[in-house]
């Protein structure tokens, strides 16, 4: 990994140009939505907010894929944990985020085998070294995970290593987007477009999205100057009437997307409906795999039962994940709900929006005293 | 003790056995032909339930810590170095010099002997290097499961130097924030030595004593007000009890926090915070801004300081809230963190 060149994206001298281009052209309110919750933190850790208009607004969209996985499917996911014999495997995200009834990390204290792993590739060797026991991989995440899934799906094949199998939550995000504008639920005035989502699907997969809600979507970079500059661009096709997709993102982007990987979606994935939390069942925004692989599906080969989950009717992480309410205006917000004891899958998440609401706060409590008091 | 004999011993016993701490002649060759040999010194040779030792001064220092490092051999360190530094590092950071030190081991039945023994020769070496002799230990051996490996607890006593008046409720508005040098190494080469996470350079562990870096400081600056060493949590959780022990505000910047790009990059890859990665050789110092200056040219002239820094300021306002100044010129929240940190799906 060369790193060096990320001080580039970070230096003073063209943020402050970046803000003042910014506060000169923009003139219209706006309200943008970054989808993705690794822009959402990195919107806080860079005290963004602060440095724009009053009149823009920054929401934040379902890009968190641990918080948009449907509570039936984490309660599989405790099923799955709790079969003996069974290994179930994950991502670090996953671990805290809170079913009907436990989690994860909970099921873990309690002597079930859930290991954290870093790439799809380790639940395979742990597959390879317990011959004797089922090992499933909790197939979460966008465009960008799973392409990592399906060549270990094609490892596993090529091995003929029969205990490994994949439970499959991936989801799409272009349809999302596609579902919170035709809501009508909110005015959006543009979309940041997700950094490295977009490294697989490319910018044209927004181009439906923005063609049929004339819109603008930026594809955006994660470092400070990324942001200013992707907002700078929709600032721009707000005033100016504009609307289709752009790529600020350019040095890791490209139009058309990682043809290989997405070759390798296409092999072992066929988009299926989905179930998302907050926006409910969308059409053609998850992924299962073909028939020609699914015999490593955990839901088959573990016959998992059906699971009818009643979510706290109070939580209200679906309208945060659709930008509907920001995490204060929920009632459990810092009350009930917490880091430490999450009742949402929002303040579970280190990427999601209730999280990183929590964990920054004050920048949005009372950023007119942080303003006049913070730095020297 | 004979290098034959331990060759020996090793013969017979390639790995830990039940015996060896089961009071026995097995745990008798153990200690002294290992635990002896490694860490010795005339106090612990004495072998007596409990060892005398002579303590100058009136006000002294102790401590306590457990380590469970897994792995137990790191880039830049292991569990035995690791169990002196940490120990060793708590007492200076109340202003004590460190004197003796005593060693509780947890042993798995099955441990590998030719590892244990490297963890024991690591941990005599630093010992002498931080000049606090191990004088009194204990070994157990758990059936194989029961532990992982090998646990260490370490203990110390140290005397306090005079005048020094070093805690975290003494940070006061007007004092500056510095550190030694870049943070999160520790965490990240334990992280990324444990995952198997390949990365273009190898990350290396901070683990030092500080005790004689923290001397030349209190020579140069008898008035510093506290003394950190920020290892669980890192220096964001750390700066935050100190805002509240003391009820001040804290100012960062950015662009003055001293993080390796090696670092940097591993955080960046999974969405870990440097601010909240651990470390084992870093000193989070506090003290009158006049004291800047002295301070920092002590500390750079010693080898764990050459990249002495300040990163920000004790304030008056909004007590017990750490707040960063950022690069790109926006405010924000350094939060106590919650929980560990977990890597991010995307």
């Amino acid at each position: 990994m060369g790193l060096k060149y990320v001080d580039e994206y970070r230096d003073p001298g063209l943020a402050r140009g970046l803000i003042a281009s910014i506060m000169a052209r923009s003139r219209k309110p706006a309200r943008f939505m970054e989808i993705c919750g690794t822009h959402t933190v990195a919107i806080f850790r860079s005290g963004l907010r602060g440095l724009l208009p009053a009149h823009i607004q920054l929401v934040s969209g379902p890009g968190c894929p641990v918080c948009v996985t449907a509570a039936e499917d984490i309660d599989r996911f405790l099923w799955l944990a709790r079969q003996q014999g069974v290994i179930v495997t994950t991502f670090g995200d996953l671990l805290r985020v809170p079913g009907s009834t436990s989690s994860l990390q909970k099921e873990r204290s309690e002597g079930a085998d859930v290991r954290m792993v870093y790439s799809s590739f380790d639940a395979l060797r742990i597959a390879v070294e317990n011959p004797e026991r089922q090992v499933v991989l909790l197939g979460v995440g966008f465009e960008t995970t799973a392409p990592t899934v399906a060549a270990a799906v094609k490892k596993a094949a090529e091995k003929s290593i029969g205990n490994f199998s994949v439970y499959c939550a991936h989801k799409l995000l272009p349809p999302a987007m596609e579902t919170l504008l035709s809501s009508g639920e909110m005015r959006l005035d543009g979309f940041i477009c997700p950094g490295h989502v977009s490294t697989v699907i490319g910018a044209r997969a927004y181009e439906a999205v923005a063609a049929r809600h004339r819109l603008p979507c930026v594809v955006t970079g994660f470092e400070p100057i990324d942001l200013l500059q992707g907002i700078g661009m929709l600032v721009e096709q707000v005033e100016s009437g504009g609307q289709g997709v752009f790529n600020q993102y350019r040095r890791a982007v490209s139009y058309e997307g990682n043809a290989t990987a997405q070759g390798l979606l296409a092999e072992v994935f066929e988009p299926c409906g989905a179930a998302w939390r907050g926006l409910g069942r969308i059409p053609e925004s998850g992924l299962r795999l073909r028939a020609a692989w699914r015999r490593f599906d955990a839901a088959e080969r573990l016959s998992l039962p059906e699971m009818k989950v009643e979510e706290n009717p109070a939580c209200r992480c679906g309208d945060v994940l659709r930008g509907a309410i920001t995490p204060p205006e929920c009632g459990l917000f810092g009350r009930a709900c917490t880091p430490e004891r999450p009742l949402g899958p929002c303040m579970a998440s280190s990427e999601g929006t209730c999280g990183a609401y929590h964990r920054f706060r004050g920048q949005w409590e009372d950023s007119g005293a942080l303003r006049e008091t913070g730095g020297k | 003790m004979s290098e034959e004999r331990l060759e020996a011993e090793r013969k017979t016993h390639k790995t830990i056995e039940l015996d060896h701490g089961g009071g026995g002649r097995a745990m008798h060759a153990l200690v002294e032909e290992l635990f002896l040999g490694a860490l010795g010194n005339d106090y612990l040779r004495e072998m007596n339930d409990s060892a005398l030792v002579e303590l100058p001064g009136s006000r002294i220092a102790m401590t306590t810590d457990s380590y469970v490092v897994d792995p137990v051999i790191f880039p830049g360190g292991d569990i035995g170095s690791l169990a002196v530094h940490g120990t060793v590092n708590d007492l200076a950071m109340r202003g004590a010099r460190p004197l003796y030190l005593t060693a509780g081991f947890i042993l798995e039945e099955g441990l590998d002997f030719a590892l244990l023994r490297r963890i024991v020769e690591s941990m005599g070496e630093a010992a002498r290097r931080a000049g606090a002799p191990v004088v009194a230990g204990d070994t157990k051996v758990v059936p194989r499961g029961k532990a992982d490996k090998i646990y260490i607890n370490t203990s110390g006593v140290g005397v306090v130097r005079p005048g020094a008046r070093i805690g975290g409720q003494y940070a006061r508005a007007g004092d500056v924030v510095l550190i030694n040098g870049p943070i999160g190494d520790h965490g990240m080469a334990v992280l990324c030595k444990r995952e198997g996470l390949a990365l273009e350079n190898e990350i290396v562990s901070d683990s030092a004593p500080l005790n004689e870096l923290v001397g030349r400081m209190l020579d140069a600056c008898p008035d510093i007000h506290v003394l950190r060493d920020p290892t669980r949590g890192g220096v964001g959780a750390t700066l935050n009890e100190i805002a509240m022990q003391s009820s001040v505000g804290m100012r960062l910047h950015e662009e003055m926090l001293p993080v390796r790009d090696d670092v940097a990059g591993a955080c960046e890859l999974l969405g870990f915070d440097p601010l909240y990665v651990a470390n084992e050789g870093k000193v989070l110092v506090i003290a009158p801004a006049e004291a800047e200056n002295a301070l920092l040219s002590a500390m750079r002239g010693h080898k764990l300081g050459e990249g002495a820094c300040r990163i920000g300021e004790v304030v008056a306002e909004e007590p017990g809230r750490v707040v960063m100044r950022t690069r790109i010129g926006g405010l924000r929240v350094v939060d106590m963190l919650r929980g560990e940190q977990l890597p991010r799906i995307c």
